[in-house]
């Protein structure tokens, strides 16, 4: 942009932005201008003897978060520094997450800290369902709200003993809208996809499987029987979100579930 | 539907900016959207109409930037505009590529003070 010299009175205090200071006349920046500040500059146009005001426009370059993302990263920082895996367990109604996550913490858990925060609209079934002596379960119920937000994890995580836990699963509400836009802290987003639900659900609902690090393929026991085109599934996958690893599984049987638990082993290694 | 506090934090932004630059109003409001930010540009315009009355931007004008996706392919290691989609298909070889470079901005990148 064609400017004249920056005004001294603003100099560059932050190396983040870049000041160039223009004249009001020449920017269309006041063109269309209504309301309450269009009036301010027409008496600031009287005021200036040769018709020209300044507008100091700004290159700021702020990205914008919202109050869930600040609480997110918060918790990012918290997980990390006590150094834990939080998985965050997205899917529709009903894919299989408290299943799964009951066989998990009857297995993989014995050898392996773990803990569970669960959330769903109404009850406390599913964290009745995941509570074990060796593991420590809180539930979240949300009432209205259909996703988990980085707030409800961060109040949550104090509720439970976290001491020498490795890996803390969260289930968040069954939904495959909403939870995508909430970024709770986790490393590790997981989305589950079974095979009771349409081969097609990836390119549904492609934002929640495009931020997925891992896509499950549940009830995999049951796919043939139901005429369930795993290979369709996997390409669909594939082609919305090439970035995830894809586990097909099965918590009836445990077809599958060594691969998880492999996974589970390798993230909670990672710091 | 979570514009209002996307907008919020822009104002509270927009606030700090113009004490850093001695200014009591703010004249226009530029902010940079990406393809993929998941922000719906109508909610964005609703909230600023209900949030803005009274305060320093009240009368502003608010000025969108769209910024198209744009994926990588590792194989022919080129950029390629992802096109209106969630499925990013390199043109030159057709395959799917999980590296976005851009489309997920949510900023304001300018602002006018009077
Ligand atoms: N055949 C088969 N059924 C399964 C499997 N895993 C879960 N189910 C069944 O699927 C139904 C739902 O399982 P849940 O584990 O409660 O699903 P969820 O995702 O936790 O459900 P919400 O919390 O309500 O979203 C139950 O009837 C399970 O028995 C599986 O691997 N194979
Ligand atoms: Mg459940
Ligand atoms: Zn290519």
């Amino acid at each position: 942009m064609n400017s004249p010299a920056p005004l001294p009175a603003t100099p560059e205090s932050a190396p983040d932005y870049r000041i160039h200071a223009l004249t009001g006349a020449a920017t269309g920046s006041t063109r269309d201008l209504s309301g309450p500040l269009s009036a301010e500059i027409t008496a600031a146009f009287a005021a200036s003897p040769d018709g020209e005001i300044a507008v100091r426009s700004v290159d700021v370059n702020i990205p914008l978060l919202e109050k869930n993302d600040i609480l997110a990263e918060r918790n990012r920082g918290y997980f990390l520094g006590r150094g834990l895996t939080a998985l965050n367990l997205v899917s529709s109604p009903g894919a299989g997450k408290t299943t799964l996550l009951e066989r998990t913490l009857d297995e993989f858990g014995r050898q392996n800290r773990c803990a569970v925060l669960v959330g769903d609209l109404e009850t406390d079934n599913d964290g009745i369902r995941l509570s074990r002596p060796h593991a420590p379960v809180a539930q979240i119920t949300t009432g209205t709200v259909c996703h988990l937000d980085a707030g409800m994890i961060a109040r949550a995580a104090q509720s439970i003993d976290l001491d020498g836990v490795r890996i803390l699963f969260i289930e968040n509400v069954g939904n495959l809208v909403c939870p995508a836009s909430f970024d709770l802290g986790e490393q590790v987003r997981v989305v589950l996809l079974s095979t009771t639900e349409g081969e097609d659900k990836p390119l549904k609902y492609p934002p929640i499987f495009k931020s997925a690090n891992l896509v499950l393929l549940t009830k995999v026991d049951v796919a043939d029987v139901l005429g369930f085109k795993r290979d369709v599934a996997v390409e669909n996958i594939r082609r919305i979100a090439p970035q995830a690893q894809i586990i097909q599984l099965s918590a009836r049987t445990g077809e599958g579930m060594a691969e998880w638990y492999a996974f589970l082993q390798a993230r909670a290694g990672r710091r | 539907m979570h514009e209002v506090g996307i907008m919020q934090s822009a104002l509270d932004a927009i606030r700090q900016q113009a004490v850093n630059h001695n200014a009591t109003r703010v004249s226009r409001i530029v902010l940079r959207i990406g393809t993929l930010a998941g922000v719906d540009q109508e909610a964005l315009r609703f909230a600023y109409e209900a949030l803005t009355p009274g305060s320093l931007a009240d009368g502003a004008v608010l000025e969108i930037e769209t910024v198209p996706a744009r994926a990588y392919c590792a194989s022919c290691r080129t950029e390629f505009g992802a096109g209106r989609g969630f499925i990013f298909e390199c043109p030159q070889c057709h395959a799917f590529s999980g590296e976005i470079r851009a489309g997920r901005e949510l900023g304001i990148a300018r602002l006018e003070f009077p």
